[in-house]
């Protein structure tokens, strides 16, 4: 995202911040998110793929709607009112074709219009089908969130990727032989693909509360945070959208203070430390050891400063509009332990990860198999759990070994936690030693997160096997 | 959500004049101080980064750990020339000229002036050779003069200018980008030397008041600092170029075309060519020995080398140029070396300039018995 868009985007915000009517902000937020989704998909080489790309997202949100909410929701009308609005968005934004020097919002020219008509028809006809005979049925619910998984496998495994790229281009007749894994790229899937799969799992467990499909809508792709999260809950978010809402000075400063914390975090600091951090290219370039543990910690900033500096323009946009998103990060390198690092590095990725997979995979462990030991359960939930965590960002070996890196530092942390816990009681008076020791602890754990980032930033196995030696003077 | 104050009419106001004002009070100290020459002079490059080996220059940043910039003052300042006063047993020499100077394609430790400084030559004073890498991309004699001037700050004891044809003709001298973005120096150059070129060129990139503010200034400002970045990686790797994978030979075989920039044969006259910009140099040096070199060139055997000895030159005006050359070095008294036909055509790398290591190294060894030339007892 160029400077000049988020400019543009916050400029929107404000405007939407100064609707004073609580009802029209709604619509606006839908509206906007809407159109934003459509504005920041990138271009895609394969025929209109970037106008259908941010259709399906959408499809997918009214269908997960659709099966989420029971079948007498209330407000039938509004929830009309809803639908209609999101198929006119979707129209105009495919006319805007026919509008010669003004178009287009897209990155592309749109499809034709009845292209665009016979899709939503589609999906309507498919929605009411869902509404009538499906809503509220866990196995169809069950079935769903095998659907979203799939496409999230076939966006993050390359080679699927590059099939369903040679389908499309065949489909499109364009050429075959060009089709490759970067033609698919969907905008900010990766976190819409979190937000339904955690309100289809909320449905099935009963804490998922009626919704307008507006506040469903505006939830799954709210555009600040559609991007890069963070990854909010349903019922907290939907809290804040029905609060009645008027801009105050103080939110208006903290927004703006969030947003420009976030800007200097992504435009100066990351993308300063972009030009020297470790990556495929220079890793195998460096002459000295000294410099491979600069850019490696140059690399470990990068990732922080943008990946914060996005969430912290997220939360400040989300404070000018009404909404107040979880916080993502809270000084993760400052933190003396890797459980600690882990609860205040992308917070709300590893709380969802906790909330739905780690709880019930132990739970489920632990009363099926009895016979387990405590600390194998807790191996086994902390191992899945973060090679997950590692295959959600691509399923590649790397990720999934630096996802392991992680589960196995979890585990060790565990266990020593639970080994030196009875002695540090008598321990207490020793506060220079500790204040030491909790230094020493910091430098361990950052370097141990900094040596997880070889795996995360270079593309093969074997080549950050042998940067990790070399960074030990060893390659 | 808070809501302890209501939005407050004035205190947006207030808050927005302010931000405005402060704003334009910025812009406006900004366009008034034309502080980046300044800014350029700080430079993390010799403090704690070490310094390049030639000047900036590159066209894929990412792989070269280095790029193009306008920023005369920064460009030197990231260079291992600024790294401190001349020590007392240093005899300093510059090397000026083009892209064959700078050493495309060639590491930096097989540059002209690494050769140069590997051979540990002494001066008859005891001092010892050091050549800096003073050369830059780019095949214009203004630009070479613009450098130039810019170098003499730092107190050479002999100066080499290596030159070719493509860099002479009048109709080039302003086309090179880093002569456009520094058109005060270049008028001025022009106003000093009475150069024969045209001070109202269009390409000169002069700011008008908003480009000179701090937004239309944003871009260089950006350059100094990313320059700084690079120098991590430049540091770290030792590379300061993209080196391809492979790359294509000079052409072979070439058109029948005679022409050479708009001229056509017989007659090569001097006002065709810059050759006052040698003059220029040479009042410029202030009495620092200055050395003319015509540097080597690709001789091709292909299809119409009989009409032209390469891509850019023809059989008719390349020879007319060297005669103009000697002329020039003999009316004058100039010290000049003509080592056109020095290296053998299997010693070019992709173009009719660029030489191997090996060809740059015997270019070198021609340069330092010059060099050596100038303190004989």
């Amino acid at each position: 995202m160029s400077i000049f868009t988020l400019i543009i985007i916050i400029l929107i915000s404000l405007c939407v911040a100064c609707l004073a009517n609580s009802q029209w902000r709604r619509w606006a937020l839908l509206v906007i998110s809407i159109l934003v989704i459509y504005w920041l998909q990138p271009i895609t080489p394969i025929r209109h793929l970037d106008f259908w790309l941010p259709t399906i997202s959408v499809s997918l949100v009214i269908i997960t709607w659709t099966l989420t909410q029971p079948k007498d929701n209330p407000g039938l009308i509004s929830n009309l009112k809803t639908g209609v609005v999101i198929a006119a968005v979707i129209l105009l934004l495919g006319a805007s074709r026919y509008f010669g020097a003004f178009c287009c919002l897209t990155p592309s020219r749109p499809p034709p219009l009845p292209q665009i008509l016979l899709v939503i028809g589609l999906v309507t006809i498919f929605i009411l089908f869902a509404a009538r005979f499906s809503a509220g049925n866990v196995a169809w619910i069950n079935g769903f969130c095998l659907l979203v998984l799939g496409l999230f496998i076939v966006l993050k495994f390359e080679p699927l990727t590059e099939l369903v790229s040679s389908i499309l281009r065949s489909i499109n007749s364009q050429s075959v032989k060009l089709a490759s894994a970067s033609d698919i790229r969907w905008l900010g899937f990766s976190f819409l693909a979190f937000r339904l799969l955690h309100t289809l799992r909320d449905r099935i467990t009963g804490r998922l509360p009626v919704l307008t499909l507006q506040e469903y809508v505006i939830y799954a792709i709210f555009y600040p945070a559609f991007t890069a999260g963070p990854i909010d809950r349903v019922q907290r978010f939907v809290q804040n959208l029905q609060q009645p809402y008027k801009l105050s000075f103080s939110s208006a400063i903290l927004g703006g203070k969030r947003i420009l914390i976030g800007i200097f975090y992504k435009f100066v600091l990351a993308d300063g430390l972009t030009l020297f951090a470790l990556n495929s290219n220079n890793a195998g370039q460096v002459t000295s050891i000294v410099w491979l543990w600069i850019i490696l910690y140059a690399f470990a900033f990068r990732i922080f400063f943008d990946f914060s500096g996005y969430t912290h323009i997220a939360i400040g946009t989300g404070y000018l509009v009404g909404i107040q998103l979880p916080e993502n990060f809270d000084k993760p390198y400052r933190k003396r332990n890797l459980t600690l690092f882990w609860n205040s590095w992308h917070m709300t990725l590893a709380a969802w990860f906790r909330a739905y997979f780690f709880n019930p995979l132990t739970r489920s462990l632990r009363s099926q198999y009895p016979q387990l030991s405590l600390p194998f359960i807790i191996f086994i939930g902390q191992m899945s759990t973060f090679i997950l965590i590692g295959l959600w960002h691509g399923i590649t070996w790397n990720f999934a070994i630096w996802g392991a890196w992680h589960g196995f530092g979890l585990f060790i942390h565990n266990r020593w936690a639970d080994l030196v816990r009875p002695k540090q009681s008598g321990s207490e008076t020793q506060t220079r030693l500790q204040h030491l020791a909790g230094i020493g602890s910091i430098f361990l754990t950052f370097n141990y997160v900094c040596l997880g980032w070889v795996w995360f930033a270079l593309p093969t196995p074997s080549q950050s096997w042998n940067t990790i030696l070399k960074l030990f003077g060893m390659g | 959500m808070s809501t302890d104050r209501t939005v407050n009419s004035f205190s947006w106001k207030r808050v927005i004049l302010k931000g405005l004002l402060l704003f334009l009070i910025i812009d406006l100290l900004f366009s008034l101080l034309m502080p980046l020459s300044a800014l350029g002079k700080i430079s993390a490059y010799n403090l704690i980064l070490p310094g390049r080996l030639r000047l900036p220059y590159g066209e894929k940043p990412d792989q070269a750990y280095n790029f193009s910039l306008f920023n005369l003052d920064a460009m030197f300042a990231s260079h291992e020339l600024a790294a401190s006063d001349k020590p007392d047993d240093e005899f300093r020499v510059f090397l000026i000229g083009d892209s064959s100077v700078w050493g495309y394609l060639l590491k930096p430790e097989n540059t002209l002036t690494e050769y140069i400084n590997a051979a540990k030559l002494k001066v008859s004073d005891g001092r010892i050779v050091h050549a800096y890498n003073l050369g830059y991309p780019t095949m214009s004699l203004a630009k070479d003069l613009l450098i130039l001037s810019y170098a003499m700050r730092y107190q050479p004891d002999a100066i080499i200018w290596l030159l070719t044809l493509e860099s002479f003709p009048v109709s080039k001298q302003l086309d090179s980008p880093i002569v456009q973005n520094n058109p005060k120096d270049v008028l001025e150059l022009i106003k000093q030397y009475s150069l024969n070129l045209n001070q109202q060129h269009k390409k000169f990139v002069i700011p008008n008041f908003l480009g000179s503010t701090l937004v239309g200034q944003r871009r260089a400002l950006a350059d100094i600092i990313r320059l700084q970045l690079y120098g991590v990686m430049w540091a770290a790797t030792g590379i300061d170029q993209y080196y391809p994978d492979s790359f294509d030979p000079p052409q072979e075989n070439l058109t029948n075309d005679e022409s050479f920039h708009g001229l056509l044969p017989p007659n090569l006259v001097s006002s065709d060519l810059s050759i006052d910009l040698l003059s220029a140099g040479n009042t410029m040096a202030d009495g620092v020995p200055l050395i003319f070199v015509n540097e080597p060139i690709y001789l091709s055997h292909g299809e119409n080398s009989d009409i032209r000895y390469n891509f850019f030159y023809p059989r008719w005006a390349y020879d007319q140029y060297r005669q103009l050359f000697e002329e020039f070095c003999q009316i004058n008294g100039f010290q000049c070396l003509d080592e056109w036909d020095l290296v053998s055509p299997n010693e070019f790398t992709n173009s009719a300039i660029h030489m191997s290591p090996l060809g740059t190294q015997k270019l070198a060894s021609q340069i330092e018995d010059a060099l050596q030339s100038l303190h004989k007892p």
